[in-house]
């Protein structure tokens, strides 16, 4: 969408043609899907994206199979043999974004689903009118989103997570053990350190038997995957553009072939798009929000002016709010990176911490601190040393 | 023009403040302060990039 408006708003006055594969129009926002919209508090209406006069074809519930780079040309729709629509080109933004990862051994069961779309989130919301204990597997984002609003609907609520705290990989041990106090402190019954081994039961009335790999065993009435995202790239096999894991760009967003050189007028943006981003010097796939904003105009950007086009080079910035919590993300960090709390502290839920490479500042998490948000990602988009000292 | 925050959308997220601190403040107290409700013309291209920009599409631009 903000590719397309920003095509508009910056001259394109030729053909533009929108193809999606989710039906509705104008698209949902997603971070409500786990919030105001699942929770009852908000009509589904009211999170529809606001996206101004596109004077765009629009392709809704299409799937774009394969592309052909040198013909121009895309596939919509069809089989594995062949079929479809054609659709020609002469610039393409591919924002296809991700799927969930799913656990093949239990998808099929009826009430155990993941949560990505409008329909998925609306499905959920009358699993949780039925009652019953939610286990949510995974304690991402998605996961602990999910169990804050099935506890906010008074469910009993099981989380899973195979690591030794949540959002480990993100925030480290000693951050993720506050975020694992926080969910037990709100009533989450977390189990850590252990996987789901398998699920008895039919899945289709509510009584599941969920098995985890320590032995233990939950009851359980609905069942949410919360694993991660996998980058929609299948379409793309047989060209020559660079994937892994997602499609490789430059550091205007331009997808890249298999000899490392931009092709012509095709760019990338959103949860699909791995770039080098020339303000940490590294290439990142970015699942933010507000990287599918921000990289949706600047490959619209990229489309229009090449290589007069600035480079395409955020602070990445995640937020999530969760279990009467508001969370804040902002930079780039390693799991070798410098760690320390740098303001506030865990006793008080209120602190902010900064990761550290090279000397040099490169990422920060407020927990309930908005005020200290700005003042943070400022430094480290000027490239701050580290430990920061921020006013 | 005129700022308006629906400040039931608001979730203090301070992108707003990135792109005009001299329009948008987050304070201590996590709420979004409008600094200056009516700013001049000079404003208008940050202020549509605000309104782009809000993660909770919390902001519009009123003309009058």
């Amino acid at each position: 969408m903000r590719a397309a408006e920003t095509l508009r708003r910056e001259g394109f006055d030729g053909s533009l043609r929108i193809i999606g594969a989710e039906e509705h129009f104008p698209p949902f926002d997603r971070p409500p899907l786990s919030k105001q919209v699942l929770t009852d508090k908000w009509e589904p209406e009211k999170s529809r994206l606001r996206v101004g006069d596109l004077d765009a074809e629009l392709m809704l519930g299409a799937t774009v199979t394969r592309v052909d780079i040198g013909s121009r040309q895309l596939i919509v729709g069809g089989g594995g043999g062949g079929g479809g629509r054609a659709v020609d080109f002469d610039g393409l933004v591919i924002a296809t974004g991700a799927s969930p990862r799913t656990v093949p051994s239990v998808e099929a069961l009826e009430r155990v689903q993941t949560l990505r779309t409008i329909d998925d989130c609306l499905t959920l919301r009358r699993r949780f009118e039925d009652g019953g204990r939610v286990v949510v597997i995974g304690a991402g984002f998605i996961g602990s989103e999910v169990a804050s609003s099935a506890l906010e609907r008074g469910l009993e609520v099981t989380v899973v997570e195979a690591l030794e705290v949540p959002l480990l990989r993100v925030l480290g041990r000693e951050l993720g053990g506050f975020c694992a106090q926080l969910q037990r402190e709100a009533g989450v019954d977390l189990r850590l350190d252990v996987g789901l081994d398998h699920i008895e039961g039919n899945g289709s009335d509510s009584a599941m038997r969920v098995h985890l790999t320590d032995g233990a065993a939950v009851d359980a009435a609905t069942v949410v995957v919360g694993i991660g995202v996998v980058p929609n790239v299948a379409w793309l096999t047989g060209t020559d553009l660079m994937i892994a894991d997602g499609v490789v760009c430059d550091s205007r967003c331009r997808v890249l072939g298999s000899d490392g050189q931009p092709v012509p007028d095709i760019v990338a943006a959103g949860d699909v798009a791995r770039w080098h981003n020339p303000l940490f010097d590294a290439t990142m796939r970015i699942e933010h929000w507000t990287n599918a904003t921000e990289g949706g105009e600047a490959s619209a950007r990229a489309l229009l002016h090449g290589d007069d086009a600035p480079p395409y080079a955020p602070v990445p910035y995640f937020w999530s709010d969760q279990f009467a919590a508001k969370l804040q993300y902002i930079g780039h960090s390693q799991p070798s990176d410098e760690l320390r709390i740098v303001e506030g502290d865990m006793a008080s839920g209120r602190l902010v911490a900064a990761w550290g490479r090279e000397g040099r500042t490169v990422a920060a998490l407020c927990i309930n601190r908005p005020n200290r948000t700005i003042p943070f990602r400022n430094a480290i988009a000027a490239a701050a040393p580290y430990p920061p000292e921020v006013a | 023009m005129r700022v308006v925050v629906d400040f039931d959308l608001c979730q203090s997220n301070a992108v707003c403040q990135g792109i005009a601190p001299e329009v948008f403040e987050v304070r201590d107290d996590g709420y979004l302060y409008i600094l200056n409700e009516t700013p001049d013309a000079s404003y208008r291209a940050k202020l549509e990039e605000a309104v782009r920009s809000c993660p909770t599409q919390a902001i519009s631009i009123q003309e009058d």
